[in-house]
């Protein structure tokens, strides 16, 4: 568990050392993301030194933005104010993301 | 109704909202009554009546909130996972992702400002497609209201996963590879959930989108504000 928690937060940390550094904007998480990625490619660390650790955060996703979704109540004005073009922007740009993705793929794949 | 500020019966409820909504879900089998969803309604709805600040709230809710990065980290593994599967067909998988994410960028941003929306509810929807986590950080690194984003990215994801699936298949995209990843693109964890249900091929797929859309987003999401001079 201590050897999980070392190796995920490394990379966070690592992440976070690298923003620091050049200022970049990138998320350190998402840094922290491809590090862990490339060290196990790399056959540097192991699937299994992660792997309950990474099992748990990643079926928990959902639960862990509970909190900074309820944050919404501080913006429930704009929301209202902007409903509508939030909703139509919203909905007309991901069936959008579907069709061109999907089309894409499909022609290219072969 | 001070006991109700207390850090632990706070968490309390958050976890215990959480696992009935859950089981609520897989008893009537409805998508649509998303937990993360429900949850986040429930918790507001009682915060305002017993008159709680959401300040109050935070200090509870950082101990949760506080894993979103480590959890984005740990998605390393399944792209890991999945990296022979990308490589193989790298360039249809990296190219469909490309317009995917560009079109979603560019396409939500435009409308928004056309309808006249503001700078900071523009910059909250750009993000919208990927995963909450990466949304979150993407819209917080370029200065939007990242719980705007959250809200957005669930109603996204709960669109995706409900009509997803009708959508490709008015528009005559059968290939199982091709409907999974863009489910995954456009309507990251939530629509990759409805896509495990329909088959281990769909899923797969759809991880492989709502990673490399995460990704792309995160890269490419300031680029395109700025291009379109947001």
């Amino acid at each position: 568990m201590i050897r999980q928690c070392f190796i995920i937060f490394g990379c966070l940390a690592f992440g976070e050392l690298i923003v620091w550094l050049t200022g970049i904007a990138i998320p350190s998480s998402i840094i922290g993301m491809l590090l862990l990625a490339a060290l196990l490619q790399m056959k540097a660390i192991k699937e299994e030194w992660v792997k309950g650790m990474s099992d748990f955060l990643i079926s928990n996703m959902g639960f862990f933005f509970v909190p900074p979704g309820v944050a919404l109540m501080l913006y429930l004005d704009i929301i209202k104010a902007e409903f509508v073009p939030i909703a139509v922007a919203t909905v007309v740009s991901t069936i959008l993301v579907l069709i061109v993705t999907g089309w894409t793929h499909q022609k290219l794949k072969r | 109704m001070e006991l109700l500020q207390n850090n632990i019966i706070l968490l309390t409820l958050t976890f215990g909202i959480f696992y009935a909504a859950r089981q609520l879900q897989k008893w009537t089998g409805w998508i649509v009554l998303n937990p993360i969803l429900l949850t986040i309604v429930s918790l507001i709805l009682l915060l305002k009546v017993a008159g709680i600040s959401y300040e109050t709230y935070a200090h509870a809710g950082n101990f949760i909130e506080f894993w979103l990065k480590p959890a984005i980290v740990a998605l390393g593994v399944p792209l890991y996972q999945h990296f022979g599967q990308i490589r193989r067909q790298f360039l249809p998988i990296f190219l469909s992702q490309l317009a995917g994410c560009i079109v979603g960028v560019a396409s939500v941003v435009v409308i928004a400002r056309l309808m006249g929306a503001s700078r900071e509810t523009i910059i909250s929807l750009a993000p919208k497609s990927v995963t909450t986590p990466i949304a979150m950080e993407v819209c917080q690194t370029m200065g939007g209201i990242p719980s705007l984003t959250a809200a957005i990215v669930v109603s996204v994801g709960l669109f995706g996963a409900i009509f997803g699936f009708k959508v490709l298949e008015v528009w005559h995209i059968k290939n199982p590879y091709s409907q999974g990843l863009s489910i995954g693109t456009a309507s990251h964890a939530v629509g990759t959930s409805r896509a495990m249900e329909k088959g281990d091929t769909y899923g797969a797929y759809a991880s492989v989108g709502l990673i490399l859309n995460g990704l792309l987003t995160a890269l490419l999401a300031p680029l395109v504000l700025q291009i379109l001079g947001i």
